[in-house]
């Protein structure tokens, strides 16, 4: 049985897909997650859909460790997953690059 | 710990009986098991609205506040239809009988239904908000068919109904309910003529001159009023009404009768179960009647000797009650209402606060009349205070008179200030004299106290920061100047915030400096503003702005970093709120054949598209495409791009002009389409929609476009720029007259480019041309008085040259990624980590 700190990696492709400054939405198990890839070179990845109304947050413009949501312009920390309304806030993974690779941290138990 | 919830009954389901129980809800969600009593079969409804449930504007089904299905949600069980009869204080249970649904609620003999037994429900608490009954005056022959009161929801069905068949209506009543019973009966096309037993119109809230002003206004309107009048006696032959019969004799014909003569507390339960009554049930300050465990609130209560029959006051009863039943703060008291308020009579703005006349000589008293158009404005101040105001037809200045009325603020000096506004556009409310739980921002609810806090404590010195930690000032913004004075006043001046004046809120610079270092450092790119004017920190939010600043500064050179665009800028379409996209081609002039049709069709079968829909600009929407499918979408329309997505020129819409319309002086079809050819896809700081008319008569809203041009007599056109007919409505200001079609291109071209290089960002033109003035536009862009005319039809040329269809970038993407959908991820390579 696989405790709750353990975390599968998924390889989401290449990392080169996302334009410099952008996000792209991957659909992981039937779950939309936008990852971002800033001009400094870091990566984020968060839920795909902003709680306020369900927004797509891949689509919105991103920088700074900050991502706007393209609807009504709610923002969001990209690190903590804190929007800027205080009863805001998207789940947020981990995501890194292996060999050109985008690879995904999803914690077995917390994404069923 | 599993406690046994306390059992709360509460009588009556009007206004006053839901608003306390959702009040207990928001205090203590779980310290009461609810019941309520509704003698009327309904969930509880906005009576406030009833009128225009008469007069057809709005449903029945509108005007509930909670639909039956909120008293399940909240576990609150709900007799409806029953009537609470008597309260058994020994047994501490209320007694109630379901009603015969052909009766009326509210009647005090109001008919149970046979064989339906009584329903019995124990308590620990009681509130009594059972409301108040309609008054109707003695007279004989009111029971019976045609004559009806004015009340709830079943007397606006059964008044409509009815009105059908009549040609006169009379309604007994000249308050605020009787003229609205008046217009709803007006709309049903029935002569109407109101009687009012005292000597004027709205007596409660009016003086007599302003209620003789009224008079007329609505008289105007084609409603008879008589005032002096009472009735003794309806008439009848054959069961149907002819006459009303007058105290003094005198008869009218009329063929219907509505009630709306004022409203009687309803005590008969408190009477019953042996609790205090006078006029209204009578109530301490803390709303609890002469039994300890019994409360009430509403129109059947009497506090300190007064009745109210407004929602304010209401609202205020049911917080203090709900303070002290849940004892959530058990001291807290109601002192009474000071009553203002502020409505539409008919069309007529109307506000009235406090007394409506003079108590006695040391009153000071200030009276502005205007009869031709019907305002009046009356003001008593007493020891410097607002005793009472009325205004009619210009209420302006009620917010101010109302927030120093209810708040027993100081009135300044000049009391002409008050009626009109100040000069000077001083504040004539001083924020430090408003009590502390006064509400500042009305928009996000802030309390002083709280703006107070952020001040104090939390060290926010500018109108910014303040609105940045407590929202106030970031509604409609009217309450800024207020917050302002509040800094002031407790820590000395308002804190000088450059961020206020930043061009984009992530780099430390205003316009000017920010262009000079533009310039200076010769930097063409969103990120190389980032890395070199703000310490290299990206703001995602200053992206879009520093990417229109440097298109403009920069025309050929601009380095196009397609992340520091807008989505709908990155695709080329509005992105819409399931994430989907919104596709307008472009049809020059509103003018498409059958061949485009055809494409646009065959492009809404094959994709599916949800909906197809004609746009105010004179083109065709689709709405509801993927992302993914815009290039072929794109690529099978075969038509141009209609830029409905992006801050530039977007529409030029026609009038048939003189191709076909018999009034037409000018050809308004060929002018769109030359104007839409030229300009298309021209950038600007906000969006530009155009028309042309081909006369006077306007079909086409030209005069109200951010650039128009209007055909006249003797074959000129006029140049309109900066009207609006959105958010904002204006009339364009005329720029010039001109002979031709290259004519009205060219002073188009010259305005567009001045807009594009003076506007500030997100600046619409009618924003621009009142901020820099019409007759200064005239001298440079007509008179040349700069002689920057030359230069700026050239600049205009070069952004005309250099249009491309976006839409061309389906044949070749900008960058891989552009049209991407969400991407399958391959979950078959998981590799196990344990972290």
């Amino acid at each position: 049985m696989a405790d709750t700190t353990t975390s599968n990696s998924i390889k989401l492709g290449r990392v080169a897909a996302i334009p410099w400054g952008q996000g792209l939405c991957y659909v992981v198990e039937g779950r939309e997650i936008a990852v971002f890839r800033q001009r400094d070179g870091k990566l984020f990845a968060v839920e795909n859909r902003c709680p306020h109304r369900q927004g797509p947050l891949s689509e919105g413009l991103v920088g700074g460790g900050k991502v706007i949501c393209p609807l009504h312009s709610h923002q969001f920390d990209l690190t903590t997953g804190q929007g800027h309304e205080e009863s805001e806030c998207v789940r947020t993974f981990r995501v890194a690059e292996t060999d050109g690779n985008l690879m995904l941290s999803v914690e077995v138990e917390g994404l069923r | 710990m599993n406690r046994e919830k306390r059992k709360l009954v509460v009588i009556g389901n009007g206004m006053a009986g839901a608003r306390v129980v959702e009040e207990i809800l928001k205090r203590a969600p779980d310290q009461f098991q609810i019941t309520m009593f509704g003698a009327e079969p309904y969930g509880n409804y906005n009576r406030i609205l009833l009128s225009n449930v008469l007069n057809g504007s709005q449903a029945a089904t509108d005007i509930f506040m909670n639909p039956l299905s909120w008293y399940e949600e909240n576990g609150v069980r709900l007799h409806a239809g029953v009537k609470a009869m008597k309260i058994d204080r020994e047994r501490r249970v209320v007694v109630g009988a379901p009603l015969r649904r052909d009766t009326l609620a509210y009647s005090a003999d109001a008919a149970t239904a046979e064989n339906a037994a009584t329903v019995e429900e124990p308590y620990d608490c009681v509130i009594i908000a059972t409301g108040s009954r309609p008054f109707v005056p003695p007279m004989e022959g009111f029971n019976g068919t045609g004559a009806f009161l004015f009340r709830t929801i079943d007397d606006c069905a059964r008044i409509a109904d009815y009105a059908r068949d009549s040609r006169r209506a009379v309604v007994i009543g000249g308050g605020l309910l009787g003229l609205e019973a008046a217009r709803g009966l007006l709309t049903h096309g029935v002569e109407v003529t109101v009687l009012e037993a005292g000597p004027q119109l709205m007596g409660a809230q009016l003086d007599p001159e302003a209620g003789d002003l009224l008079r007329k206004t609505i008289e105007a309107m084609g409603i008879k009023v008589m005032c002096g009048v009472i009735a003794t006696r309806i008439d009848r032959v054959e069961g149907c009404i002819t006459n009303l019969e007058f105290k003094d004799g005198s008869m009218l014909q009329t063929d219907m009768v509505v009630v709306s003569a004022g409203i009687r507390p309803i005590t008969e339960i408190a009477t019953a179960s042996a609790l205090k009554v006078n006029r209204g049930i009578v109530c301490d300050d803390q709303m609890r009647t002469s039994d300890p465990d019994v409360f009430a609130l509403g129109e059947c209560v009497e506090h300190r000797g007064q009745l109210y029959g407004l929602v304010d006051p209401i609202w205020e009863q049911a917080g203090v009650l709900a303070d002290v039943i849940t004892g959530v703060n058990p001291n807290t008291a109601y002192h009474g209402s000071r009553l203002g308020t502020k409505l539409k009579v008919m069309g007529v703005e109307v506000a009235s606060m406090g007394e409506t006349k003079a108590r006695d000589a040391d009153d000071e008293v200030m009276v502005y009349r205007e009869p031709s158009r019907g305002i009046y404005k009356k003001l008593i101040v007493r020891g410097s205070q607002i005793a009472g105001a009325i205004l009619l037809g210009d209420t302006e200045s009620a917010g101010t008179l109302m927030q120093m009325f209810f708040n027993g603020v100081r009135v300044p000096e000049r009391r002409a200030d008050l009626l009109f506004g100040s000069p000077k556009g001083v504040n004539l409310l001083r924020a430090s004299d408003l009590p502390d739980n006064a509400q500042i921002c009305n928009c996000n609810g802030v309390s002083k106290q709280t703006i107070v806090e952020a001040i104090e404590s939390r060290g926010c010195q500018s109108v910014s920061k303040v609105g940045a930690a407590t929202k106030a000032g970031l509604g409609c913004g009217s309450c800024k100047s207020l917050v302002a004075q509040l800094i002031e006043a407790y820590v000395g001046e308002v804190g000088y915030d450059p961020s206020e004046h930043y061009y984009v809120p992530g780099v430390p610079l205003e316009k000017s400096q920010l262009v000079r270092e533009i310039q200076s450092r010769g930097i063409t790119s969103v990120s190389e503003v980032f890395a070199q004017l703000a310490d290299g920190k990206e703001c995602p939010a200053s992206k879009v702005g520093l990417a229109s600043l440097l298109k403009t500064l920069w025309p050929g050179e601009y380095e196009d970093e397609r992340d520091a665009r807008f989505i709908n800028d990155r695709v080329h379409a509005n992105i819409q709120k399931d994430g989907t996209f919104s596709v307008v081609p472009r049809i020059y002039g509103g003018v498409t054949s059958a061949d485009e049709l055809m494409r646009i069709a065959k492009v809404a079968v094959k994709y599916r598209v949800p909906m197809v829909k004609l746009t105010g600009g004179q083109r065709i929407d689709l709405l509801g495409i993927r992302k993914e499918d815009l290039p072929a979408v794109w690529q099978e329309l075969g038509m141009p791009s209609g830029h409905a997505y992006t801050k530039a020129f977007r529409t030029c819409k026609s009038c048939v002009g003189t191709d076909f319309c018999r009034y037409g002086v000018g050809d308004s079809i060929a002018l769109a389409q030359k104007i839409e050819r030229r300009f298309q896809g021209v950038e600007s700081p906000h969006k530009m929609k155009l028309a042309t008319a081909g006369c006077p008569r306007n079909c086409s809203e030209a005069y109200v476009k951010d650039l128009g041009a209007v055909a006249i007599e003797g074959g000129k056109w006029e140049i309109y720029v900066g009207g609006a007919a959105g958010g904002s409505v204006r009339k364009g200001d005329l720029l010039c007259t001109v002979d031709t079609h290259d004519d009205v291109l060219l002073y188009m071209g010259r305005f567009m480019q001045y807009y594009r290089e003076h506007g500030k960002y997100l600046e619409r033109t009618y924003g621009f041309v009142e901020r820099i003035g019409i007759e200064t536009l005239r001298q440079i862009l007509v008179e040349d008085s700069l002689g920057i005319c030359a230069r700026l039809d050239a600049d205009i040329q070069k952004a005309v040259d250099a249009y491309r269809d976006p839409w061309a970038e389906a044949e070749l993407p900008a960058y891989p990624a552009q049209f991407s959908g969400p991407e399958l991820a391959h979950t078959l390579e998981v590799a196990e980590n344990n972290g």
